[in-house]
């Protein structure tokens, strides 16, 4: 028989408890055991980028990472970074927006690095979007649009950041 | 993957001693772990999680040279002010490598024991013969599909790359391992093929990496690290070099030069001839050139990976020319 282990996990603010085999991994337990389907298994080998979620508010690859690892962590997947009241996410509304995508199915792995790329401070060129944009693979090939989606949703972050300093500071 | 259990060590002392056990592999970022297991070259029995030890993954950074607990990321120490001060190489090593989400997972003493990339020792069910993934099996590259293996330190049984970029930065500037009750320069960390490729490094049983050591010197401080590759980001190296230098009081003579090669050798090498060439001369292009390809004179090529002898001695003059501002 396989071994198992009961987990306590907290994903986009709620907490699951599950029963899993030990070996399942974050990215399995995810689509197969919480029906949390957003996150995509692309190679499943730490290649492709379709996985990455945030893990303590840093992107990961969830294929490569054991649902038993994040106990304790903070995990947010695609599912988890809307408003609450239903409103995009602005990255999600920049790749609408640029149509940054054909197929769409490395897209949540793509909007997911996309947060964290711009949060780290890591959009400010072109370039510079390229090579921290690098671990998530497109194969349609839409990455001319992805690129212009995390410049726009860059500049609006920082835009709507500035403006809440604004409000703050008023 | 098969079965396993996994459970969170307590101490750095129980999990060295949990390495006693054969079945037994200690988890840290998952990277090359997991991604092997899948690929069902590793088959543990227990996976002990050692990411919770604390005090593991500092980062310390002063006037001696830096100490980088086992446990820090890739990526931390790849954005730390102090190490991109004091050892550019080091960190631009780091930021070249993997992806954004990798480097936030793995950590640099992991970095340091991951394995090859040969598709052949990657595929036990097609390939069964590999003499790394089982002693005496035979090599399964050696007449095959060579274009990414070693031209450096090959044996009769192993031909496979040590792909890492970490450790050829750490070659070129004298840094330690550290394991606990003792630490070893890296380049006898790493052991040659020979006949037991399945023997990559002097790590023991019963022995876990603490952290790494840099000492500091002006030829670190001085210095980068030129990765060249299939594609611009997000790959293995075809050839890459880390080069230090330090000049004389003049700004001209080269007083102390450091070299080491990746992406061609059996381990993370270290280009001896070429820094005595032009140590106590005054670079210029010819020399720089000539001197560079003295890294390949002992380079065996293998077919596919021929293009790595004529391609690394670039690098490293490129990256050596950069350095001394001819370039």
């Amino acid at each position: 028989m396989t071994r198992t282990i009961h987990l306590s996990l907290d994903i986009n603010a709620s907490r699951y408890e599950l029963d899993v085999e030990t070996r399942v991994t974050l990215l399995d337990a995810l689509r197969e055991n919480l029906g949390l389907t957003g996150t995509k298994k692309g190679c499943d080998q730490g290649q492709c980028g379709a996985c990455t979620c945030h893990v303590d508010g840093k992107r990961v690859l969830s294929c490569l990472t054991l649902a038993a690892q994040v106990e304790g962590k903070q995990v947010i997947t695609i599912e988890g970074i809307a408003a609450e009241n239903g409103d995009l996410h602005p990255v999600q509304a920049a790749f609408i927006e640029n149509d940054a995508f054909q197929c769409g199915y490395c897209t949540p792995g793509q909007i997911m690095s996309a947060v964290a790329c711009i949060r780290e401070g890591h959009a400010g060129s072109e370039e510079e979007i390229r090579e921290y944009m690098s671990g998530n693979l497109c194969r349609c090939g839409a990455y001319n649009s992805i690129v212009a989606a995390v410049r726009e949703a860059a500049s609006a972050v920082t835009t709507g950041v500035a403006a809440k300093d604004k409000a703050e500071v008023a | 993957m098969r079965d396993f259990s996994y459970f969170r060590a307590a101490s750095t002392e129980e999990a060295s001693r949990a390495t006693l056990d054969a079945g037994t592999m200690l988890l840290a970022g998952g990277t090359t772990l997991l991604d092997l297991a899948k690929c069902g070259v590793f088959e543990p029995d227990t996976l002990v999680d050692i990411t919770h030890l604390a005090g593991l993954g500092d980062i310390t950074v002063d006037a001696n040279g830096a100490t980088i607990g086992a446990l820090a990321k890739m990526e931390e120490v790849a954005d730390h002010p102090g190490v991109k001060a004091a050892f550019p190489a080091v960190a631009q090593s780091l930021s070249l490598a993997a992806s954004p989400q990798l480097r936030n997972m793995a950590t640099v003493g992991g970095n340091l024991l991951q394995r090859t990339r040969c598709p052949y020792f990657r595929d036990p069910g097609a390939f069964p013969a590999c003499n790394k993934r089982n002693p005496g099996s035979g090599c399964s590259a050696i007449g095959g599909v060579t274009r990414n293996h070693a031209v450096l330190g090959t044996s009769r049984a192993c031909i496979a790359v040590n792909p890492g970029d970490l450790a050829v930065a750490l070659v070129a500037f004298d840094a330690y391992v550290e394991m606990g009750r003792r630490r070893v320069a890296i380049e006898d960390f790493y052991m040659l093929p020979g006949e037991t490729p399945d023997w990559e490094t002097v790590l023991k049983k019963g022995e876990i990496i603490t952290g790494i050591s840099i000492p500091a010197s002006m030829a670190a401080k001085n210095s980068t690290y030129l990765k060249v590759r299939d594609r611009q980001s997000y790959e293995f190296a075809a050839a890459s070099a880390a080069v230090g230098i330090e000049f004389e009081a003049d700004g001209q003579t080269v007083r102390d030069i450091r070299v080491a090669l990746g992406g061609v050798a059996t381990k993370p090498w270290r280009a001896r001839t070429v820094e005595q060439a032009l140590v106590g001369t005054v670079l210029n292009v010819d020399a720089v050139e000539k001197a560079s390809r003295l890294s390949m004179e002992d380079a065996v090529s293998h077919g596919g990976n021929r293009y790595k002898i004529e391609l690394a001695p670039r690098v490293v003059a490129r990256a050596i020319l950069t350095m001394g501002g001819l370039a």
